[in-house]
This record gives structure tokens, C-alpha cells and sequence, in this order.
């Protein structure tokens, strides 16, 4: 790693590769590495009996379930839809498609608090879509509903952005030559496109459900804060903390970062699997 | 795939063609279900927003604004990102160009690091902050030990009264946790596909290193970089969750934009919760439009 010696093959004749890579790791310990170290340092200091009860207790338990349920359902959901946008996206013309197509980010860009008041607001017993759903018997304030509806909000862009490049890409004549060899247009689609989009769908589907797992701000409004009912993980950890019960609070991180991880290397694999199908492009 | 297939690798130059495409009642109501659940989910809540902000007119608009908590928010917002988003950018740019101008082992790993904050929740992410520099963290504990290596540090700390929790400096920490992979995401990505031999060129040809950075590589990231700056300062600005664990909440002190729209509905003022909103909820459309004219502009230089 010293002087690019002048006889070895690989010469180094960029320069900056120390600085770079050393800065790099420099900063990523600093800000990333050492602090969430913390949170295993912090949950060392508890006994395997308190940290099992505090993971098992009825409201995380209860959290878990809901966050996990809602993450998935409304990642569910918006790989169904998501997958709709994409196609049409690509694949027709209609007026304000350009907008529709730059607005299809907005759950990126618009802070969490944000929606998170605005969607409470909406569906809300007086607001716009809640007074609509209120005779019909359907509550979204302070329900699980709320949660769900939050949760699909912000996972929308992840399926349309995964998909949409894949679709683009795909190759007519697959699909010509499966019409020209008597399929019908469904069979076309369920045989020959879905299958080259699946990777895709299930790496938009993953990257939903973890953004929606570790959703903190757009929740909250929208959810209320009810124990056992509406309280999804983060929730339940803001509370410990708001009562400094910094054991209990890294003791759940724990579980959920575990969970994260392990969700990262599902997708990175997920990942290494959608781009087999777009080697055409690297971006 | 064969050659001829990249000739529809352009975006929005996908050929409609008769024989694989779908009977016009289909291609209605697919675009119809499309359409109602965009409404539904994106610009329905996007006009709400503005509808909101101004529902007791302009006047009461500006009022909000120009409250001494909402300006002190502001001001905060702005500093976190300005300090978040340099920093990170720096990152970025060293990140992509260790990773993508060089081989080295585990090279998969660091970039699965880069990614990490992406996918902690952003309550962790404050949370991780306390743990280190809180009063029950390893800076309290520092601080405040009967025998700690360095006493002349610990006195002068405890003296100055040195807080990075429950304060600003907690805020911009945990704000450039949560935009750490911005830039590098939108370089690193660039840089692979843009290879070395124009860089590899230049230096055979005599320029020093940073002639090298700032004439080539430089001209050739410009647009992905500002992409991924446009991002990261969206993020940094708009940031609760993470901001929400450090910061202690004090009005006029430690709120930032988003706490201070918290504050202000969690006091039922709704009008003023979403005046303040509607400056992020803008924000977010610059965003949009910043990053739509930057893939435009992408678009026509891979294009040279």
C-alpha cells in the first residue's frame, strides 16, 4: 500500500486513494460506527432476564405486531398499485404524465412531519376524506387504519422507482414472439413480464416494508397514542424515553436494528438478483 | 439482452406497439386506477396543505412566520443543514472516489456501511446520540467520574457547562447522521459507470491530482452531485424523528422547522401548524422540480 512500486502491475496512477478511503472510514466511525455502538454497550449493562422482559412486554409485543402487520400491508399494497403507476408510466401517453412522474417522489421529499399532520388532518372525523369515510362506519383517526393509510403514503416512490427502470428496459421482442406464438395479452403478462419484474417487485416491496418499519414522524399524527392499540416500536421506545428509561428504550432499539440489518442484507441480495435483469444500465 | 434492445433503453421512448398492446378499455382503466391513487395518496394531501396554511387568510399567514419561535426555528433549520450538508457532501465525494476509482477487499462492506443509516429508524438514530453524549451516556459518565483521565477536560466541560443533548449541537449531530448517504448514494453509482480513463488520461498527460479532480471528474459528477445535495438538504431540513429525540423541544431554542409545526398543533393551532408546514411542503416542490431539471440535464450530457 505504500509508493506505487513502478514493476508491480497494478499501478495506482490516480492519486487520493489514502486521503479518500481513510476520511471515509474516518467519518463513517465517527458519525455511524461508535454511536450505535452505544446501543450495544447500553443494553451490556443490563442482565439477559431484564432485557428479555423488557423485549417481551405485553406493549412491545403489541407493537410488534402492529408494525410489523402495517409495514407489510401497506407495502403489499403499493407493490399491487405501485406496480399499476410504473406501467402506465412507462408504457402509455396521458396528459400531465411528466407531472404525475415528478410528483410520484413526493413521499421522499416532503418531511415526515409533514405528512404526518396532514394525513391526520385529512382523515380526521371533520376533514376532507374523513368526514366521507365517517358515515360509511370507518374510523382512520387514532385507529390502525391511520397507521396503515401513513405507512402506504411514504412507501409509494420505493415500487414505482424499482420497477419503472426494469419496465423501461425490457425487450419487445420477448414480447412479440410470445403473442406471435398464440399467447394471449394476460398470459403474455403473467408468463413473460411479470416474472422478468418479480426481482424488482420484491426489492421495491422490501425497501417499503423497512422505510415503514423504523416510520416515526408521519405515524405519530395520525395514529394517536393509544398502549396495545396504536402504539407501533418507535413509539413505544420515544416513550421510555420521554420517561429516561434509557435501558428499556435501547434494549427495543436492539430488537428493531437487528430486524434493520437484517432486512439490508435481504435487500442487498435482492438487489444483486434485479440488476442480473438490467445489466443494460448502470444507474 | 441483444444489441438492437438498447435502442429502448431511452426513458419515454418505449415504441407502443399494436400487437402487444393492451385493448384501449384496459389501457383507461389502468391509467384511471392509477390516477385515483396518486389523488388519493399524493396530490390530494399536497393541495390540502396550502388550502390549510391559508384558511384565516394571508394576514394570519405571515403572522405565524414572523412569531419570534417560528423565526428561531428557522434559523435553526438552517444552520443544522448547513452544517450537515457540506459535511456531507465532502463524505460523498471521498466515499465515491475511494470506491470508484480503486479496488480494495471489502469494498461491499464499507458500501453496506454507507447505507446503514438509511435503514435505522430515525428514532434509534437520535437515541444512538444520547447514549453517547447524555447525562446517562459515556459523555456523562465522563464528565461527572470521581477520577476521569484528563481532569483538566472534565473541569472545563463541567464548567462551561458543555451540553450536546437537550441543545444545538445535539440537533446538527443527529441531522448528519440521518443524511450521511445522500451524496455518496447518487456518486458512487456515477463514478463506477464513468470508469477511470479520463482521470487515468489526464494524469498521464500531466496534471496533478486535484487539476484532475476539478477538470474532469468534477465537470462529469456535477449534476449527480447536485442531485444528491438537493437530497440531502430536503432530508436535513425536514428531519423529525431523529431531531425530536436530542433536541428537548424548547421553544424559541431548540425547536427546529418541523418541532415547531409539532408545537403548534399539539396546541391545536392547526392554521399555524400547517403555515409553517406549507414552507416545507414548498420546499419539497423545489425539491421535485430541481430534481426533475437535473435528470433532464443528465439526460442530455450522456446524450454528448
Amino acid at each position: 500500500m505504500a509508493k506505487p512500486l513502478s514493476r508491480s502491475k497494478k499501478i495506482r496512477v490516480l492519486p487520493g486513494f489514502k486521503l479518500t478511503l481513510g476520511f471515509t472510514l474516518f467519518y463513517l466511525g465517527l458519525i455511524v460506527l461508535i454511536p450505535l455502538a452505544a446501543v450495544f454497550w447500553k443494553t451490556s449493562t443490563l442482565t439477559w432476564p431484564q432485557f428479555w422482559h423488557t423485549i417481551t412486554m405485553p406493549t412491545a409485543m403489541a407493537s410488534y405486531r402492529l408494525t410489523f402487520g402495517a409495514s407489510f400491508l401497506a407495502a403489499l399494497v403499493n407493490a399491487f398499485f405501485g406496480l399499476i403507476v410504473a406501467w402506465v408510466l412507462v408504457r402509455y401517453e396521458f396528459v400531465g404524465k411528466k407531472l404525475v412522474d415528478a410528483l410520484v417522489d413526493l413521499p421522499f421529499a416532503l418531511p415526515t412531519a409533514v405528512a404526518g399532520i396532514t394525513l391526520a388532518a385529512l382523515y380526521s372525523k371533520n376533514g376532507w376524506v374523513g368526514q366521507l369515510l365517517e358515515p360509511l362506519g370507518i374510523k382512520a383517526a387514532n385507529t390502525q387504519l391511520g397507521i396503515f393509510i401513513a405507512l402506504t403514503f411514504i412507501g409509494l416512490p420505493f415500487i414505482v422507482r424499482t420497477v419503472q427502470p426494469i419496465l423501461e428496459d425490457l425487450d419487445p421482442e420477448l414480447e412479440e414472439a410470445a403473442s406471435s406464438l398464440g399467447a394471449n395479452r394476460w398470459q403474455v403478462f403473467w408468463r413473460v413480464i411479470l416474472p422478468m419484474l418479480t426481482p424488482a417487485l420484491l426489492t421495491g416491496f422490501a425497501l417499503a416494508f423497512a422505510r415503514a418499519l423504523g416510520e416515526y414522524g408521519s405515524v405519530i399524527f395520525i395514529a394517536g397514542n393509544i398502549p396495545m392499540k396504536t402504539q407501533i416500536t418507535p413509539v413505544v421506545i420515544m416513550g421510555e424515553l420521554d420517561m429516561f428509561d434509557y435501558g428499556k428504550a435501547t434494549a427495543l432499539a436492539v430488537v428493531m436494528l437487528v430486524v434493520s440489518f437484517v432486512l439490508l442484507l435481504t435487500i442487498n441480495v435482492l438487489q444483486w438478483w434485479t440488476n442480473r435483469y438490467n445489466t443494460t444500465s448502470l444507474a | 439482452m441483444t444489441p438492437a434492445a438498447t435502442t429502448f433503453h431511452t426513458p419515454h421512448l418505449v415504441v407502443h406497439r399494436r400487437t402487444t398492446g393492451e385493448p384501449p378499455l384496459v389501457r383507461h382503466a389502468l391509467i384511471g386506477v392509477a390516477l385515483v391513487f396518486l389523488s388519493l395518496f399524493l396530490f390530494l394531501p399536497l393541495v390540502f396543505v396550502f388550502t390549510q396554511a391559508f384558511a384565516k387568510g394571508i394576514g394570519y399567514y405571515f403572522e405565524t412566520l414572523r412569531d419570534p419561535n417560528a423565526w428561531s426555528a428557522i434559523k435553526l433549520t438552517l444552520l443544522a443543514a448547513g452544517i450537515s450538508v457540506p459535511l456531507n457532501c465532502v463524505f460523498g465525494v471521498c466515499a465515491a472516489w475511494a470506491i470508484a476509482k480503486f479496488d480494495f477487499p471489502g469494498k461491499n462492506v464499507l458500501l453496506t456501511l454507507i447505507d446503514l443509516p438509511f435503514s435505522v429508524s430515525p428514532v434509534i438514530a437520535g437515541l444512538i446520540y444520547v447514549l453517547v453524549f447524555g447525562a446517562q451516556g459515556w459523555l456523562g459518565l465522563y464528565m461527572n467520574a470521581d477520577n476521569p483521565h484528563l481532569p483538566w477536560l472534565a473541569n472545563w466541560l463541567n464548567d462551561h457547562n458543555f451540553k450536546i443533548i437537550f441543545a444545538v449541537p445535539g440537533i446538527v449531530l443527529a441531522t448528519v447522521f440521518v443524511t450521511v448517504p445522500f451524496v455518496a448514494r447518487e456518486l458512487i453509482p456515477l463514478m463506477q459507470a464513468q470508469g477511470r480513463s479520463e482521470e487515468e488520461a489526464a494524469r498521464v498527460l500531466g496534471a496533478s491530482g486535484w487539476q484532475t479532480f476539478w477538470r474532469v471528474t468534477l465537470p462529469n459528477i456535477k449534476w449527480g452531485l447536485i442531485y444528491g445535495v438537493i437530497l440531502c438538504n430536503a432530508r436535513a431540513m425536514g428531519e423529525f424523528g431523529a431531531v425530536s429525540v436530542v433536541s428537548g423541544k424548547i421553544r424559541g431554542q431548540t425547536n427546529t422547522i418541523p418541532l415547531h409545526i409539532e408545537a403548534l398543533y399539539d396546541d391545536y393551532n392547526f392554521t399555524g401548524a400547517f403555515a409553517v408546514a406549507s414552507l416545507l411542503a414548498f420546499l419539497a416542490l423545489i425539491t421535485l422540480g430541481l430534481k426533475t431539471w437535473v435528470e433532464y440535464k443528465n439526460a442530455v450530457q450522456n446524450k454528448d
